[in-house]
């Protein structure tokens, strides 16, 4: 514990250490210029700078590089010597602000809308900065987030947030940056084997591929007719037609959750199609057709590498190993957890893939410049680049693993926020109780 | 002899007159002799002793007479049979013939039987009567009581060769008996040849209404339970019992269990031990799998010869969802029989599971290329169900005195295009296809008015012709028609597709058979009619090009490719087909994390040697072992993990009541699940496979070791402690289940505060029971529930309590303090830093999870500070993965007891190592790295806290059965053998096999299980299919 509330040069003024949620409130705008030195700097695009600095004023980082740095007159300096320096993670595709309590507390729910053609429907606006749980995945270094609407064929719009803030507007980043499909599943998928027993012969006289290609008729007769519909000015508005009007004048990314081999060629070739600006959302089965999604320019979130095969006869690391397979490829991957309390494992989820044969550059670049690219970001953020916002954290060692992460000082558009959360109050509540030191 | 004659089937129904002496007969009573010598025949009375040029001799039902020189006497129908062949009519040992569906309505099921599975709750029986408690002990149901003979069914069964069936009533845990019926056409009262030849069993509840059991584990400690009430039954006076009764009354006959598969058969051999009973088990077929275990049951089977069909493999995307199991599957089902056979094995065949019964010869006759010796197959169909049925004396054999059940063929019974001519049932004659009539088959030229240049081809068998035409010339056509016979008659027609357009229609006689002439008249495609001609020119042209058609015969069938890979160890995935053996080995200058006073060790060797650590320290003698350089790398423990849900068959919850703690997942463990294997590539080497968090009292509990290819029982930690799982909270409240509208009745509890009075009441009749077992011993009934509990005031079985907020905590130990137990372990314990001090008090350790939270109410105060804190307040703590991904992780678990509370990495490795090995008692064999105890260890690629280290052997007493360096040979070996088994499949399809859908397999998924799994896991382990639920438990 005492590494958490090691104070850094007095500039941890703001963060006043008492215990109740309510007080861990979002901090004030950068006041005057800051300047960290001494760190190694992980920039976020592969390149590593030993005993850099970083200056950065009004938000935006004005100046990185290495050996002394620059005087500003007036700035604050953080002496970051032997510590390292990364750029904020960026979390995509979560339901983090939209869900508190999983199950068995329906009304803190807010990820799924009833229905099978949403795309009007906003996740923003459902976006709880007041959420306990936000402050404990900030405190791992994730400072941007995608809270994700989920559910039926069409689940909704989703926009980027950033961590601090005291509601929907302060927090939104980028809204309504794009929609998300879930494809039309025409197998199986899942896993398979294992099952003992006979095999049964198939009864019904659907296959689940004609199934699925009913269903991909319908959907390509949703999108012809929503894309007619952004042609023209209509007399009677479709708000579900004119949230999508996005999506063909480029405007708005459609992420798509697809993990079959057929699935995602089908989406690349739908995507295609109608001149869509894809996203592959999942894409357990990416490896297998990575040279298609090269070839069309078509980014992957992967979700979790710290997942099962998803076939018994995979590899027993393949998970472990598709970043690795993706770039060596030259697709554009990043990375997401799964659901919204385990996003603190963001990091880990990114260092997994170091031992399977990923750089740590590499790695860090898929939950940092690489999902910014892909939210299409990274003009803003992603990297430690001039020009940039100042989100950005210090921790004394290494960030994706966990036997050394500590994020003991951490910035959001050059704003110094508040590290506490309520497992470190309650931490603190309970070493009290029994007389230990934290 | 596959091809039956579908359009002449004369089912001659020849009325002997019974002496039906209790039924009045209308008009003259019709009493025949029934006399009959078959001559000149090869009589082959058993599969021992054939007879050439024999006789049988026939007197209404019995065989009179059969040999080689007999006389016959005056009053007999002769019947010559030169160049046939007689053979005993065979016997299925397993159908349900004769029972209808509705004979499960007919031994009642109870009102509230709508439900289904689990829908609706049904605690206890609700059918009328003195029954047992539990509906699926059906032990008053007699297959007699509800026979009636079918005679389309038994039609069906006789042109394929059967006389004798055993019936019985496929429902139900314990099914009550079967009986041994002939397939004749006749009153009820003359078919039967045993009322009660056997008691079944199963581990299905079937139809049965109750709820309990909804898994395997439940139907295990149902049954188990059931005999010990029947013992206790016979020596009271205080209840009828109509189940126990006839419970008791079955146990002298033959004892049949139904199983799915090998583990299945292990786990009935389990209880058949218990109880001094020796099962006959009627599988799936996939003996080979586990032959060895099979064989040391002593038993014999009933073997069904479904084989799997090819899977359609074309499509390189579709095929990747077939399984390696799955193929291997289907490359060894058809070698089943012959393995049995080798291994010396009694098994008698049925016909059950077949879709279809047409494909029983074509199947065994597959068995047969497989190496099934001829003789064992007709042993298999004759004299051992004959045995196996009580009916020995009368049916399986030809022999004075024994029915006359018997079929008379025109080859070898076996040889591929033998045709069943007649099959005799108690002396009535059934007539498949007519004796002496003349084969038709052969290539015939066609000649008439329009009809010229088209050679016709006639193949298929006696029974069932296939036609094709070839018209030749410039723009030569060839196509398939059909082709009937009709006593002398003939009729064909075919459509030579354009050439001309339209159907050929010929109808004609047989005029001469030496050459075979047909003559007649056809119907030409312009209405216009001719004469015509076709003269045999040779024998039919064999198949391909569509030329001769499928299943044309032995002439044109592919020799089948009896070449099969080997069996693997699981069976499954990276399965071994030697199971690998204990090394003895050097690690040379390790950084061994000892767990022991020496704490971490830099620079240090380690020797393993038969299975245990002989030394740990620098610079060891190599002596014979092999050495491997471990520099750079670190040496730890194998992970123990405290809380798992891998391996286990057919359900982790029996959450049905809320006490069971008379199931055992001991029962229950899988041997083939492939997360065994996985886990050992993350270094786990001990799991503790526990029952699932649904009731307040869970199941015993099983320790095992990820011995990778060895059987269940091989998996098991020897010698280790009994544990017992218990619940607390949100899962035992069922509050996460949706409320079911309208319910009549709601498992207690619903609270916390019910959830205390389980325990009371429950702990309270474990000591009335102990009490009076300790004074009146025997006479007690054995409680299988009370006497588990009982162990645990005893002391000798241990409580791991899935557990959440601090209340409930402090709750279950002020229960057992005033019960007087004693609880070991809080397993989850998400509030256990709140309580750390009262556990400490009571000496109770605590498994937890790492960092998860949030996901439902009783966790929202979980903290990943739990770990840090419960270490530092004293109290033996570990972590936990109650989840099969995060159980090959543990080890980064742990690191993050460095993350939040900064613990040293010496203790956070415990975590996951000895900590949990001392929650488990195994501490003296496991969990550190020490001279003596178990060479179960792993070597990291790098300090196996971080999120960068890597299992790169993962050793089990010596046994390495994880090795990164080999897994890419390994899975190359994988793809090489795929490759084989689908180039395979694409030829068995090429040459006319029916084929299956990728993913049609009957959805063959493998559940993964967690604490709050609680589907109705019945429907599953007997159909195969899976059912999977995500969530944390």
């Amino acid at each position: 514990m005492k590494k958490i509330f090691l104070s850094l040069g007095g500039l941890l003024l703001g963060t006043i250490l008492t215990y109740g949620q309510a007080t861990i409130s979002p901090a004030k705008p950068q006041s005057a210029a800051i300047i960290i030195t001494g760190a190694t700097i992980h920039i976020g695009n592969g390149q590593v700078i030993d005993k850099g600095y970083i200056a950065f004023d009004k938000g935006k980082i004005t100046a990185v590089g290495t050996g002394a740095a620059p005087a500003i007159a007036g700035a604050q300096v953080i002496d970051a010597t032997g510590k390292q320096l990364y750029p904020g993670f960026i979390c995509p595709i979560t339901t983090l602000g939209l869900v508190e309590i999983e199950e068995g507390a329906r009304g803190t729910v807010d990820d799924t809308e009833t229905g099978d053609m949403n795309p009007n429907v906003r996740s923003l606006i459902a976006y709880n900065t007041d959420s306990k749980v936000i402050p404990t995945v900030r405190s791992n270094g994730v400072l941007l987030a995608q809270p994700t609407p989920e559910g039926g064929t069409i689940s909704g719009q989703s926009s980027v947030v950033q961590l601090d803030a005291w509601n929907w507007e302060d927090a939104a980043y980028k809204s309504d940056i794009g929609l998300h499909l879930t494809w039309p599943a025409s197998s199986r998928g899942g896993r398979r084997g294992g099952g003992r027993g006979l095999p049964v012969a198939g009864a019904t006289t659907e296959t689940p591929a004609e199934r699925a290609q009913k269903a991909l008729d319908a959907l390509d007769s949703y999108f012809a007719q929503a894309k007619a519909y952004a042609e023209v000015k209509q007399p009677v508005a479709n708000l579900r037609f004119a949230a999508m009007a996005g999506l063909f004048n480029g405007t708005k990314k459609l992420f798509v959750n697809a993990d079959g081999t057929k699935e995602i060629l089908q989406a690349i070739a739908f995507a295609k199609k109608y001149n869509l600006q894809m996203v592959l959302v999942g894409g357990k089965e990416a490896y297998m057709v990575a040279d298609v999604l090269k070839e069309n320019n078509v980014p992957v979130i992967i979700k979790e590498t710290q997942a099962l095969p998803s076939k018994d006869d995979d590899d027993v690391y393949l998970p472990y190993k598709m970043p690795k397979i993706l770039q060596d490829a030259g697709v554009l991957y990043g990375l997401t957890g799964i659901g919204f309390w385990r996003q603190r494992n963001l990091p880990f989820e990114a260092g997994q893939a170091v031992g399977y044969g990923l750089t740590k550059e590499q790695a860090l670049s898929m939950i940092t410049l690489n999902n910014a690219k892909i939210l299409g970001i990274d003009k803003t953020t992603g990297s430690l680049e001039v020009g940039k916002d100042a989100n950005l954290f210090i921790s004394p060692g290494d960030a994706l693993d966990m036997i050394t992460l500590d994020v003991t000082t951490a910035f959001i558009q050059g704003r110094n926020i508040n590290m506490d959360n309520l497992h470190k109050q309650l931490y603190k509540k309970f070493s009290d109780k029994y007389g230990l030191k934290p | 002899m596959k091809k039956l004659l579908p359009f002449c089937i004369a089912l001659l129904f020849v009325h002997f007159a019974q002496a039906q002496q209790t039924f009045p007969v209308n008009g003259a009573w019709d009493v025949r002799p029934g006399q009959y010598a078959f001559t000149n025949a090869t009589i082959v009375v058993s599969a021992d002793q054939t007879i050439t040029n024999g006789t049988l001799l026939i007197k209404d039902r019995v065989i009179e007479a059969v040999g080689a020189a007999i006389a016959i006497p005056k009053g007999y129908v002769t019947v010559d049979l030169k160049g046939k062949f007689i053979y005993p009519s065979l016997i299925d040992a397993y159908t349900t013939y004769g029972v209808p569906d509705a004979a499960r309505a007919a031994f009642g099921a109870g009102g509230a039987a709508t439900g289904g599975f689990g829908r609706t709750q049904v605690p206890v029986s609700t059918k009328a009567g003195p029954y047992g408690w539990n509906e699926a002990i059906k032990a008053e149901m007699s297959a007699k009581a509800v026979f009636h003979v079918d005679a389309a069914k038994a039609a069906e069964l006789k042109k394929i060769g059967f006389g004798t069936v055993q019936s019985l009533i496929h429902d139900g845990i314990a099914r009550g008996t079967s009986m041994a019926v002939t397939l004749g056409d006749e009153r009820d009262n003359f078919v039967i040849l045993n009322d009660q030849a056997a008691a079944h069993y199963s581990f299905s509840k079937g139809t049965a209404a109750t709820n309990y059991p909804s898994s395997l584990m439940g139907s295990i400690a149902l049954l188990r339970q059931t005999y010990y009430d029947a013992q206790w039954y016979k020596n009271q006076k205080e209840e009828y019992n109509i189940s126990l009764d006839e419970f008791n009354k079955t146990q002298s006959l033959p004892q049949v269990f139904e199983v799915t598969d090998p583990l299945s058969v292990m786990r009935a051999a389990k209880i058949g031990k218990e109880f001094g009973k020796q099962y006959i088990y009627k599988t799936d077929g996939t003996e080979y799998q586990r032959l060895n275990e099979m064989k040391a049951t002593g038993s014999s089977f009933i073997i069904p010869l479904t084989f799997p069909a090819p899977y359609d493999v074309e499509d390189p995307i579709d095929a990747r969802n077939i399984s390696y199991e799955q193929m291997k599957e289907w490359e060894l089902a058809p070698t089943n029989p012959a393995t049995l056979e080798k291994a010396g094995i009694k098994f008698a065949l049925t016909t059950y599971g077949l879709d279809n019964t047409g494909t029983f010869w074509a199947n065994l006759q597959k068995a047969i290329d497989f190496g099934l010796t001829e003789k064992q197959a007709l042993n298999a169909l004759t004299a051992i169900p004959a045995e196996m049925l009580g009916v020995a004396d009368k049916v399986g054999t030809l022999a004075p005195g024994k029915m006359a059940n018997f079929i008379i063929t025109s080859d070898n019974l076996f040889k591929k295009d033998n045709v069943i001519y007649e099959n005799w049932v108690e002396g009535r004659q059934y007539v498949v296809g007519k004796l002496g009539i003349s084969d038709l088959r052969g290539a015939y030229n066609l000649t008439g008015a329009g009809l010229n240049n088209i050679t016709l081809n006639v193949s298929g068998t006696p029974g069932s012709y296939t036609l094709s035409a070839l018209h030749t010339g410039v723009d030569s056509t060839r196509t398939t028609g059909t082709f009937t016979r009709a006593g002398d008659g003939v009729s064909m027609y075919f459509d030579l597709k354009g050439n001309p357009v339209g159907t050929i229609r010929l109808n004609g006689y047989i005029t001469s058979l030496s050459p075979v002439t047909l003559k007649g008249f056809a119907t030409l495609p312009d209405g216009s009619s001719t004469g015509w001609v076709a003269t045999y020119t040779g024998p039919a042209a064999a198949g391909g090009g569509g030329f001769g058609g499928r299943g044309g015969g032995a002439a044109t069938a592919a020799k089948t490719n009896t070449n099969v890979g080997p069996v693997i160890y699981p069976f499954t995935a990276f399965g071994n087909a030697e199971i690998p053996k204990a090394e003895t080995v050097l690690f040379k200058n390790a950084t061994v994390w000892t767990n022991e006073k020496d704490g971490i060790l830099k620079n240090t060797d380690v020797l393993i040697e038969n299975g245990k650590i002989k030394a740990v320290g620098k610079n060891l003698a190599a002596g014979t072992a092999k050495v491997i350089d471990a520099t750079g790398k670190h040496i730890s423990a194998g992970i123990v993990d405290e809380h798992s849900h891998i391996a286990l068959s057919g359900g982790v919850n029996e959450g049905t009541h809320s006490v069971t703690a008379e199931v055992r997942t001991a029962d229950v463990i899988n041997s083939e699940d492939i997360d065994l294997y996985r886990q050992l590539a993350g270094g786990v080497t001990t799991s503790h496979i526990l029952h699932g968090s649904a009731n307040p009292i869970g199941g015993q509990l099983q320790i095992i070791k990820h011995r990778w290819g060895m059987a269940p029982e091989e998996l098991k930690f020897e010698g280790a402690d009994g544990y017992i799982k218990f619940a607390l909270g949100e899962n035992v409240k069922g509050s996460n289940n949706p409320v079911q509208f309208g319910a009549t009745y709601v498992r207690f509890p619903q609270t916390r505060m019910g959830v205390e009075q389980v325990y009371v009441d429950a702990f309270q009749r474990a000591k009335e029971y102990k009490a009076a077992r300790a004074v009146k011993g025997s006479n007690v009934r054995r409680d299988l529930q009370l006497e588990a509990l009982a162990e645990i005031l005893d002391n000798k079985r241990f409580i791991t309590c899935h557990s959440y907020v601090q209340s409930e905590i402090n709750m279950l130990i002020h229960v057992a303090d005033s019960m007087g137990f004693r609880i070991n372990t809080f397993t989850h314990i998400l509030e256990g830093y709140k309580v750390a001090d009262k556990m400490k008090a009571h000496n109770i350790a605590g498994s937890t999870f790492s960092d998860w939270w949030a996901y439902k109410n009783e966790v929202a105060e979980a903290i990943p500070y739990n770990g840090k804190l419960m270490h530092e307040v004293g109290l033996v703590t570990g972590f936990n993965s109650d989840d099969a991904e995060m159980a090959r992780r543990l080890n980064q678990e742990a690191g993050k007891a460095v993350t939040y509370g900064n613990m040293s990495e010496e203790e956070a490795l415990k975590l996951v190592t000895l900590n949990p090995a001392k929650m488990l008692h195994i501490d003296n064999k496991v969990g550190s790295i020490k001279a003596g105890k178990d060479a179960d260890i792993v070597l990291w690629s790098a300090d196996p806290l971080s999120i960068y280290a890597v299992a790169e052997k993962t050793y089990v007493d010596g046994v390495p059965y994880w090795d990164l360096s080999q897994d890419a040979a390994k899975q190359k070996a994988m793809k090489i053998e795929e490759a084989r088994l689908i180039q395979k499949m694409i030829d068995a399809k090429g040459s006319g096999s029916a084929t299956q859908r990728a993913g049609a397999a009957g959805g063959r998924r493998r559940p993964q299980y967690e604490c709050e799994t609680t589907e109705d896991e019945q429907a599953d382990f007997v159909s195969g299919l899976g059912t999977q639920s995500s969530g944390k438990q």
